[in-house]
């Protein structure tokens, strides 16, 4: 029973030819591509309201109105902090929606996923191109928001772009957020997913960092230290290093634990995807 | 049951191997799944399915069937054994084994996202098609399974049996040396379940090796050149349809209602009728199995009735998968 894999098999037909694990993942890619075109008129409300009224009633109708926010720093810099707050926000909430509900739904009633795996590369290679799918998506939703997150506001945003910093953080909380959408999706299904929004996402933006540069919790330093277990902290405050002259959190300190959650979601990620999928 | 490739060149073929001359496309040795809990669905199953083969695996619900089906579609890990298709060891190298097998589940697992053509298109470029060769091919199995008119149509909008049609068309498109069915006939209506025979019938025509599980008798007898009975994840005969039902050594099966103590009257009829070769109480009649048929009905009746039973239903028919199945098992497949 030793019989080599690597040669093809005599009695297999010539037809049933070897694909190869990468022609298998970019076509799975090209799937979801095309999916997400199709579905665009779906996509870009999902992705564009929650911020853009974020964005209105916070830097628009507040200073409008005189309602006083952001704390002694005035409105203009409220508007300016919060534009990498909003992009934090909005690229997690895109990798959970990308990528956790739909994986919930195949996991779940549909039992999509049984013929999803059986494509022919490697289980866990499905499990990754569902990262990428999902961070491709959550960098989309970043590109589509930010001009959003600029314009809007009634103040001027003041803008101190650092593109070397943009160019890294960036692509990591992209893909952090669709390994943790990859967890939730398989941690998680119909009945229980809920929950997932109830406890798990609003905590998470609400402690975020969005609404609040984290340096500026000092003041009550329980939560400053509570917060750090919050992924969606380093991404805000990595953007605001990206992005703005806002005070942010070192570099030294976001890099690397935003690079040990990506690590951490995805190597979780991928084996309750496996253990999901086998039985 | 089963044989050893060894065996089977040294010996006379016997029922249970694949035809002669055939290369083997599916072996499994030992092959056994213990679920955590310690319920053993399938327990030490040797198996050997020859290129252009139906093979059913027949048996009633919790068999061990679908684990089985699973364990070769690297869905369920073996706790041991070996399970190769096409000479690919399943285990060692799923990757390239997907590449081999066709799987049409139990259930419906079209993409939603999907449309009709889609599907299929998508299915044929995960398989390594090119754009053009995939729309090709995707026209040409729209045609043949009877989709085209509904190739624009989400999948969600398709009925049960054009559903199933379509997971037979992506399961088949990219050539797999096995297509693998899961119950392929299980809620569909009985034109649905036609139609399928057709469409198995037609792939085996065209030298498709087909391993098919399923509960109904009529499909196995049927569609299947060779068939395994199982029950508790074991495999209790083996051999083609027509083997099975002689192996009884029944040649008719006679069922009488009658009112009273059946088991009684079963006793007294397996006693009384001569070639009587087994008598047990199902579904509040009594199935008799008989050798030599000449003149058997008159005889029961005057049996059941010399024995103080009123006989109100009597019928005579060859045995079928089910008779084998109850002469095996002691009970119903329907149980």
């Amino acid at each position: 029973m030793t019989a080599p894999a690597t040669t093809a098999p005599p009695d297999a037909p010539a037809t049933a030819r070897h694909v190869g694990s990468w022609v298998a993942f970019r076509a799975l890619l090209l799937r979801d591509g095309y999916v997400l075109r199709k579905n665009l008129r779906e996509f870009l409300p999902r992705t564009i309201l929650q911020p853009l009224l974020l964005v209105f009633v916070f830097t628009y109708v507040f200073p409008k109105i005189g309602q006083g926010i952001g704390g002694t720093a005035g409105a203009a810099d409220f508007s300016t902090m919060l534009v990498a707050g909003v992009l934090a926000s909005v690229i997690l909430f895109q990798g959970i929606q990308s990528v956790a509900l739909p994986m919930v739904q195949e996991f779940g009633f549909t039992r999509e996923i049984e013929d999803r795996v059986l494509a022919p590369l490697p289980l866990e290679l499905v499990g990754v191109e569902k990262i990428v799918a999902g961070a491709l998506q959550c960098l989309l939703s970043a590109l589509i928001v930010f001009p959003i997150a600029t314009f809007v506001p009634a103040t001027p945003v003041h803008l101190r772009l650092d593109w070397p910093v943009l160019l890294t953080i960036a692509p990591l909380a992209c893909v952090m957020s669709a390994a943790l959408g990859l967890l939730f999706g398989t941690l998680f299904d119909p009945r229980t997913v809920p929950l997932l929004f109830g406890i798990v996402v609003i905590p998470l933006t609400f402690l975020g960092c969005i609404y609040f540069p984290w340096a500026q919790l000092e003041s009550i330093r329980w939560l400053q230290v509570l917060v750090l277990v919050n992924p969606l902290v380093y991404m805000s405050e990595g953007f605001r290093a990206a992005l703005t002259p806002v005070p942010h959190m070192r570099l030294l300190a976001v890099y690397p634990v935003l690079l040990g959650f990506t690590v951490a979601f995805s190597a979780l990620g991928l084996r309750t995807f496996r253990n999901r999928v086998l039985s | 049951m089963s044989t050893t490739a060894s065996d089977a060149s040294e010996h006379a073929p016997r029922p249970s191997d694949p035809p002669p001359g055939a290369p083997e496309v599916i072996r499994t040795v030992g092959l056994t799944k213990v679920y955590p809990g310690g319920v053993t669905a399938v327990d030490r199953l040797d198996l050997v399915v020859g290129r252009g083969e139906i093979f059913g695996l027949l048996g009633p619900n919790g068999a061990g069937k679908t684990t089985t089906a699973g364990m070769l579609t690297t869905r369920v890990v073996p706790t041991s054994g070996s399970a190769h298709v096409g000479g690919v060891d399943v285990w060692a190298h799923p990757a390239r084994a997907k590449e081999l097998i066709g799987v049409v589940p139990q259930t419906n697992t079209l993409d939603r996202a999907l449309t009709v053509r889609d599907n299929l298109y998508f299915h044929g470029r995960f398989f390594g098609m090119s754009r053009a060769v995939a729309r090709r091919e995707t026209d040409d199995l729209l045609e043949r399974f009877k989709l085209t008119e509904r190739a624009a149509m989400p999948v969600l909008a398709l009925s049960g049996g054009m559903a199933q049609r379509l997971m037979v068309a992506r399961a088949v498109m990219h050539r797999p040396s096995v297509l693998f069915l899961d119950e392929p006939t299980a809620g569909l209506d009985p034109q649905s379940r036609i139609a399928m025979w057709e469409i198995l019938a037609d792939l085996h025509v065209d030298g498709q090796t087909i391993l098919l599980t399923t509960h109904y008798m009529e499909e196995a007898d049927q569609l299947c050149d060779r068939l395994a009975i199982i029950d508790h994840g074991r495999v209790l005969a083996l051999d083609t349809p027509e083997g099975l039902k002689r192996s009884t050594g029944i040649d008719t099966s006679v069922v009488v209602s009658a009112e009273g103590d059946l088991a009684a009257l079963a006793a007294l009829l397996d006693r009384e009728i001569d070639g009587s070769t087994s008598a047990r109480v199902l579904d509040g009649t009594v199935h008799l199995g008989v050798t030599g048929a000449e003149g058997v009905l008159p005889a029961v009746v005057q049996v059941a009735e010399r024995g103080g039973f009123r006989v109100t239903d009597l019928s005579i028919t060859e045995p079928t998968l089910e008779t084998v199945f109850i002469d095996l098992t002691g009970k119903d497949l329907r149980e």
